[in-house]
């Protein structure tokens, strides 16, 4: 065989495989969209979910999966947000520092199933807040937390160097500085990473099964007493969210119409995560073009 | 005929110092600086005159630079190097650890090589940092602003668009923004290390005008590579080669008849 | 003059913000740090009371073939082999890492060496919604299309090793891939200008010059989908069958750490030899998860010494 025969045969077979790549990716989407969305009514996003009967939604589900994103989005970004700043601005070059950096990396690397059943021996039992959204905020916060200090500190570090320095020779200290010129400019690239790891954290079920649990108690969505079982806001209510009611529809399969409740309420985690994607990308511009215009 | 740098003789130098009459701004003495094991500075002595405008030449590698960021103490800020020796600043040695390095900076101002204007808008640029060390009141800002912006000679360019972002002026506006953001402080000393290297010719000439006004009010230390920039507004010249001042007179002086031959044929182009 | 001095050395509050700045920082950071440390040490204390607690043996546990935790045999020893699980771990893993090599080796030379810009346009996009799709839709997927697929085609129940395979093929797929791409992206250019002078084609510098540039970096892509293979809970549980057997056939229900982790936790009560022997597997995931790491730690070192 020639070179150049070589040479053409090979760049056929990469054409394949990144054809095939592309092919299966489109019918997945197709998949769950023609399967999932033909599901989609007022009664799915409005009605609760039903164990035995046909005709169940998925109304309880979706709240949940919004409100431990919320819940978890707010108490892991501050503490990404810290050790960000402090791996970008404070941590000198020194053996301390390698280790934290391999630590996070093996916080990063830990099996989301794993994280889930640390917060459940530590949150659901040791310290007693049971199948909670709190226990499964503070666990997907674990999982959150390695890849999102990751990306806020890649975006504080993008920031030219120029710019600390310009600060600091006003006399500011480093933590004004970082605060008041390093992390506006870098607000564009941390918005989009935050609502990436929202589209992760909505998806994830494997850390939930045991922190949030696998129930999802009736919601009266007029009682906003959040001390109140039956109130969305309580947070120490068991919450099963829309991830993981996929997962537990199929494996217990006691649901006749599980296939067909499945499909919908995948398509509205895909839906739901590709908007995500999107809104990151549109206001990742929106406000690099608002900075650096008027 | 260029002469070779291992025959240069680092040990013969020509440096003055000022006289009664002329008021010191701020001098070292024997100022050696460390980059780990490397030692950038080998005991520079100068004393600098207020209100005047000193330019720091020499080759690239002389150190220069990284003289001129030990004055405000901006070496503080890596964590390798070390600085040893004296800096005077009103009868102060601001060298020493216990002195607040927050007001050293304050009132020693730093105008950096590229502009580096923050992503705020022009009007912030400038009162972020007074704010910043406690300036309140929004009449105090307003003139504030306006006042370190027409020293700068950029108001008349900028008053009616002060909301907007800093990032859409030209080059030479934004150093000159930068310059203004560092005077806004009110310092006493004005360090710009080559402030006019990034800019083109007309944007130099605007920046040089503006150093030269501004030489009534403060006392400038710039470095330059721009030989015909550092005979054009400076009063004094030091000139370093590899971490040594080897001559520091009038620029006049150094630029006509330099006292040691790596001057000579340094500002005569021989090598750089 | 002495004004002057103390004018100086005076504190300004800038020195406290300095201070409660780094020491908040650093309280973030150090938080992070002492969770992957809980993490380690209350996973593995738990895990390692089956040996102690309960004297299980090392070898009856790795090595035991029969999972029944809570019968003994005719000895008397407890039916805790997880040999079955780590056997089902690895098989997956393996298998979908030969399966999906390829694919993102292929993927990733096409997006920086053949056509960057189509690769850019389109492959780029797929890649990053792949990643997006959450691992219960991919079981959800596996569920209702491969398990029926496999059970059409090859008879039985459509459960087992092969349906976990192709599942956690398309899930490491885009992790394997962006890594490749990453990787084959820090290849200097000059590498190829300097090959295509010599008269070479285009493949030929690919495959001799940049692939062999950049082999640490995409092994380490290679390990790192592994290790999403390993780890993967959810969507292998949902289509693997979950028999705590050894597999003997790619089709017959096998099961995994991780699956049988899923499925029993909740069945157990805490402190009991059936709940401890799950912590064990979990721990074996957790080493598992280190290795990997140090693995790619070690690569990494080796290919910058080169």
């Amino acid at each position: 065989m020639t070179p150049k025969k070589a040479d053409k045969i090979a760049v056929n077979v990469l054409y394949g495989l990144s054809g095939i790549i592309v092919l299966i990716l489109a019918s997945l989407l197709t998949y769950i969209l023609v399967r999932g969305v033909p599901q989609f009514s007022i009664e799915f996003f409005t009605q609760p979910a039903k164990t035995f009967e046909v005709g169940g939604g998925i109304i309880i589900q979706l709240y949940n999966s919004f409100y431990l994103l919320l819940l978890t989005l707010l108490i892991s970004t501050p503490v990404a947000m810290g050790a960000a700043i402090y791996l970008s601005v404070y941590a000198p070059q020194n053996s301390f520092t390698t280790f934290v950096r391999t630590a996070i990396e093996v916080l990063s690397s830990l099996p989301s199933i794993v994280v889930g059943l640390f917060g459940f021996l530590m949150f659901v039992v040791q310290f007693k807040l049971g199948f909670s959204i709190l226990s499964g905020a503070l666990a997907l916060m674990i999982f959150n937390l390695p890849l999102l200090t990751r990306t806020i500190e890649d975006s504080l570090t993008a920031i030219p160097s120029s710019q600390r320095e310009g600060g600091l020779a006003l006399g500011l200290s480093k933590w004004e500085t970082v605060t008041r010129i390093i992390l506006p400019a870098a607000m564009p690239g941390i918005i989009t990473g935050v609502i990436l790891s929202a589209g992760r954290i909505f998806g994830e079920a494997a850390a939930l099964i045991y922190t949030a649990g696998q129930s999802a108690p009736a919601l009266d969505f007029t009682n906003w007493n959040p001390m109140s079982i039956t109130s969305p806001l309580n947070i120490m209510r068991p919450a099963e969210t829309l991830a993981v009611h996929i997962w537990k529809i199929n494996s217990e399969g006691l649901m006749p119409d599980g296939p067909d409740v499945s499909a919908g309420a995948s398509a509205v985690l895909i839906l739901a995560v590709l908007s995500f994607n999107l809104l990151a990308r549109y206001l990742g511009k929106k406000i690099q073009k608002k900075i650096t215009s008027a | 005929m260029a002469v070779n740098p291992e025959e240069t003789d680092l040990n013969k130098k020509h440096i003055v110092t000022l006289n009664e009459k002329e008021p010191l701004a701020i001098s070292t003495k024997d100022l050696h600086v460390y980059y780990g094991k490397f030692e950038a500075i080998k005991g520079v002595s100068l004393e600098f005159e207020k209100n005047k405008i000193t330019s720091l030449i020499g080759p690239s590698g002389s150190a220069k630079s990284t003289y001129l960021r030990s004055l405000n103490r901006m070496n503080d800020e890596i964590s390798s190097a070390k600085v040893t020796g004296e800096i005077l600043y009103k009868n102060v040695n601001i060298n020493d650890p216990e002195v607040d390095v927050y007001t050293t900076r304050k009132q020693i101002g730093m105008v950096f090589q590229s502009p580096n204007p923050f992503s705020k808008s022009i009007y912030e640029n400038i009162a972020f940092g007074l704010k910043r060390h406690g300036v309140k009141g929004k009449e105090t800002l307003d003139k504030a602003v306006e006042t370190s912006l027409k020293q700068a000679a950029l108001w008349d360019q900028v008053k009616d668009k002060l909301n907007q972002s800093a990032l859409a002026l030209s080059g030479g506006q934004q150093q000159r923004l930068c310059i203004a953001r560092a005077i806004a402080l009110k310092p006493e000393i004005l360090l710009l290390d080559e402030p006019a290297s990034a800019l083109d010719p007309i944007s130099t000439s605007q920046v040089e005008e503006t150093l030269i006004e501004l030489k009534e009010n403060y006392t400038i230390i710039i470095v330059t590579h721009n030989m015909q920039q550092a005979s054009r507004i400076s009063d004094r010249t030091a000139f370093f080669y590899l971490g040594h001042v080897l001559e520091y007179d009038e620029t006049r002086k150094i630029f006509t008849n330099p006292t040691i031959q790596a001057t000579e044929d340094y500002v005569s182009g021989h090598y750089g | 003059m002495e004004e002057t001095v103390q004018h100086f050395k005076k504190r300004s509050p800038k020195r406290k913000q300095e201070r409660f700045g780094k020491t908040i920082s650093l309280v973030a950071t150090i938080f992070i740090v002492s969770i992957v440390f809980s993490i380690l040490f209350f996973v593995a204390s738990r895990g390692l009371r089956t040996f102690t607690e309960h004297g299980v043996s090392a070898i009856d546990f790795f090595a035991g073939t029969a999972w029944r935790p809570g019968e003994v045999s005719d000895a008397g020893e407890p039916l805790v082999g997880a040999f079955p699980m780590i056997a089902g771990s690895f098989l997956v893993t393996i298998f979908s890492a030969l399966l999906a090599t390829p694919f993102a080796l292929g993927a990733a030379i096409f997006m920086t060496e053949i056509s960057p810009k189509t690769g850019k346009k389109y492959l780029q996009p797929v890649i990053e919604l792949l990643v997006g799709i959450p691992s219960v839709v991919y079981g959800f997927i596996g569920l209702t299309v491969i398990v029926p697929f496999i059970r059409q085609i090859f008879g039985g129940t459509g459960f087992g090793v092969l349906a976990a395979t192709l599942v956690l093929f398309v899930m490491i797929l885009p992790t394997t891939t962006s890594m490749a791409v990453d990787t084959l992206n820090a290849v200097p250019r000059y590498y190829r200008e300097a090959s295509f002078a010599m008269g070479a084609t285009r493949w030929q510098t690919i495959y001799k010059v940049v692939l062999r540039a950049a082999s640490p970096g995409l092994l380490t892509a290679v390990i790192f989908g592994m290790a999403r293979a390993f780890g993967e809970a959810l969507a292998v549980q949902m289509v693997i069958g979950n028999a705590a057997l050894v597999p003997d056939s790619l089709t017959t229900p096998a099961s995994t750490l991780t699956s049988i982790l899923t499925m029993n936790m909740g069945n157990t009560v805490l402190g009991t030899l059936e709940n401890d022997v799950l912590w064990s597997l979990a721990t074996i995931l957790l080493f598992m998860s280190l290795f990997f790491n140090i693995l790619t730690r070690w690569i990494g070192k080796k290919g910058a010494m080169k």
